[in-house]
């Protein structure tokens, strides 16, 4: 009996140290769903910085495309499911989330020094002050244009010029024979692809989404006004097929040379400055965007920030990391590693007050610039009672987004007039809202 | 002309049509293939080129950035372990459905059938939510479970169709010799048919390693196969058709070369029954 009471023991024993020491050696892994572009892929590179300065955390990599992240956090954010320990959101996302108890604050003690984070950025990913999602890089949208053709048709580009001036640019540089556009813009639908630009467009107009009552105002004077000019400057001087042109493909016509201009996000500007990527790097000028009656809510803001969902069981690892990838520190290290002109850009001042990179970045003053002008709680001429540049921060935005981005695409590719794609985005709006019960 | 020489103009005519539709339906994989092999640049330039000068840069980032033999495991795992359990299921039932029919026999097989016709994204949410509760989100068993379900009606309608093609008499024979109706199905059914089960197998393996819809949803890293290594490359900010056409490329290979070899099987599976 003693024996087996010894042996009993001596194996309890055993048991415990191998436990003691298995969770002396415990690592806490983290999964991060992210986007698929240049800055996030860096960030997965020097993951092992962060594993080597935290030796008890890993992190498990998902990259995704756009459309599939965001289907695939909102369902694991609105199912409590776990999956993700961090997740990349937008600034339409963030203020949301956050306000349903979905994300957890974001921790800015210590040296993390939040007051260096842009405040435009920082505005647009706080619900109520609190910050639910730390950016990491921002962006607003301007001119990017072709110096050389510009110069040759005698015309001049500064900032903010008028709509109209920039029509007239376009006509003078406007060569299609030769194979090259006077403007090239966003027209394929969707509420993040041709309605971000279309509602810079409608604010500078004086236009807005919604009125004091939260009805939809797409059928007002001041959206037809700026739908109408869109669809015949790009009817006329944009390349063939610009209802199917996004981003990338708006980048590929750029860089083989084939627009005069193209206004669209400042983070295109590293691209279309590269010589790896682009014919025209070295011809490639900016101004900010243009408008028409008012400056509010001409250029955009938008943010990719990094959110911890309030599921996660990786809370304090989680924090850690966002804290890590959204730091000073992190952008000195990809400025060290990669060399200054891949950092990070939009979200802190330190970045554009670095020599390095005002050396490195020749576009640099003129996307601060554009951020610092877009404000998200006031980029309406009329009053509004949403926050948001190019978009109105509530969960029905994005149907109603993308219902009117398919209208506006219609009357674009020529299926139906401006007026009836504006009165049926307004319906399918009014009808959203209704539903959705805010009259 | 001649009786001889319309039958040729018709024999070349008929053979140019179908070259015809073949390059066709191959174009797009030789597209992706070449592109593969054409940096950024390349591949978004008007008009597109044909002859260049090919790089293996997308293979090289393709591969420092994904775990592609992580992720070909799962496609393995998933499609092989679900077409293994699909005709585990339906060989039995194809046979009891073909060699001993009820009069609901046909209410059931296009009930099975109809759930084909429901679109996946209308299941979604319950799915989802039955996944997360039992713990199967971003596990292979979860995928499998689910790969099998969505393929059975069509593994049953093809053995189905094929079992009741096999003359009765040869299964009453075997039962005068006394055989069970299991020793029948295993046997007499099943050697009789290894053709048929081996390419609705096929079939099977090939349907569930282009599966995205339900990767895509119910995977995150654990248990993501090979199509959701393609997703990850598509960028909204950036070029990236070179990159992507390589991972697609890697992706592809193993099922195209082992539909390569499988491919008399296959048509053999495909057409059973079309000419009778």
């Amino acid at each position: 009996m003693q024996r087996l009471t010894k042996t009993t023991l001596s194996c309890a024993v055993s048991v415990a140290t191998c436990l003691t020491a298995a969770s002396a050696f415990a690592e806490t892994q983290i999964t991060v769903a992210t986007v698929n572009n240049g800055h996030m892929i860096e960030m997965q590179k020097l993951t092992p910085e962060f594993e080597k300065a935290n030796p008890g955390i890993k992190v498990k990599w998902v990259t995704l495309e756009e459309g599939v992240l965001r289907q695939n956090v909102t369902q694991d954010i609105a199912n409590k499911s776990g999956l993700y320990d961090v997740m990349t959101i937008g600034m339409y996302e963030a203020p949301i989330w956050g306000e349903r108890g979905w994300l957890r604050e974001i921790d800015t003690s210590g040296d993390y020094d939040a007051n260096d984070i842009l405040p435009s950025i920082r505005g647009g990913l706080s619900y109520d002050n609190t910050m639910y999602a730390a950016p990491f890089y921002g962006e607003s949208s301007m001119v990017m244009y072709r110096k050389d053709l510009v110069k040759a048709a005698g015309m001049e580009i500064n900032d903010r010029d008028s709509w109209t001036h920039i029509r007239d640019v376009a006509a003078a540089v406007h060569d299609p024979d030769n194979g090259v556009y006077g403007i090239c813009l966003r027209g394929k639908a969707g509420w993040g692809d041709n309605m971000a630009l279309m509602t810079t467009i409608a604010n500078s107009f004086g236009a807005r989404w919604f009125d004091e009552n939260w009805k939809p105002q797409l059928e007002s004077a001041e959206w037809k006004n700026a739908v109408s000019f869109y669809v015949d400057t790009l009817s006329k001087y944009g390349p063939p097929g610009s209802s199917s042109n996004s981003f990338n493909e708006n980048l590929a016509l750029f860089n083989e040379g084939k627009c005069g201009m193209w206004i669209d996000a400042t983070i295109a500007a590293s691209f279309v400055t590269d010589p790896k990527q682009s014919k025209v790097h070295d011809k490639v000028g900016f101004a900010q965007s243009p408008y028409a009656v008012t400056e509010k809510g001409a250029n955009w803001l938008w943010a990719w920030a990094l959110g911890i969902p309030a599921a996660t069981k990786n809370a304090e690892a989680a924090q850690t990391f966002v804290r890590w990838a959204t730091s000073k520190q992190y952008i000195d290290l990809v400025g060290q590693t990669n060399g200054w002109a891949a950092v990070p850009t939009g979200t802190r001042a330190s970045t554009y007050a670095n020599p390095k990179f005002q050396q490195a970045a020749v576009f640099a003053d003129a996307e601060l610039k554009a951020i610092n002008s877009a404000n998200p709680n006031d980029s309406t001429m009329k009053p509004s009672p949403y926050v948001g540049v190019q978009f109105a921060a509530i969960p029905e935005f994005q149907a109603i987004g993308t219902t009117a981005g398919q209208m506006v695409s219609g009357a674009l590719s020529g299926t139906m007039s401006v007026e009836k794609a504006l009165e049926s985005a307004n319906r399918s709006a009014d009808r959203q809202m209704r539903q959705a019960g805010y009259y | 002309m001649k009786l001889t020489q319309q039958r040729k103009l018709r024999t070349v005519l008929t053979g140019l049509f179908a070259w015809t539709i073949a390059l066709a339906l191959f174009f797009p994989i030789f597209w992706m293939f070449i592109t593969s092999f054409k940096t950024e640049l390349q591949a978004i330039s008007v008009p597109p080129s044909l002859f260049f000068e090919p790089t293996l840069e997308n293979f090289e980032i393709v591969q420092e950035r994904s775990n592609y033999l992580h992720h070909a495991m799962n496609s393995v795992i998933t499609s092989f372990g679900s077409t293994l359990i699909a005709l585990a299921i339906a060989i039995p039932a194809a046979y009891s459905m073909a060699f001993f029919p009820t009069k609901k026999t046909k209410d059931i097989l296009l009930w099975m059938l109809s759930t084909k016709m429901l679109p996946a994204v209308g299941v979604l949410v319950p799915i989802y939510i039955l996944s997360r509760d039992y713990g199967l989100l971003d596990s292979r068993t979860g995928l499998i479970i689910i790969f099998t379900l969505m393929n059975l009606p069509i593994v049953v309608w093809m053995l189905f169709s094929y079992f009741k093609d096999l003359p009765k008499e040869i299964l009453e024979a075997a039962r005068m010799d006394g055989a069970t109706p299991w020793d029948e199905m295993v046997k007499v059914v099943m050697p009789l048919s290894i053709g048929a089960i081996s390419s609705t197998g096929l079939l099977s393996i090939v349907l569930c390693w282009n599966e995205a819809f339900w990767s895509l949803n119910l995977t995150a890293s654990e248990a993501a196969p090979l199509t959701a290594m393609i997703a990850s490359y598509s960028s909204p900010e950036g070029l990236f058709w070179a990159k992507l056409s390589a991972a697609s490329t890697l992706a592809c290979a193993p099922i195209v070369i082992f539909g390569w070899f499988c491919q008399k099987q296959l048509v053999q599976g495909l057409t059973f029954g079309a000419v009778k």
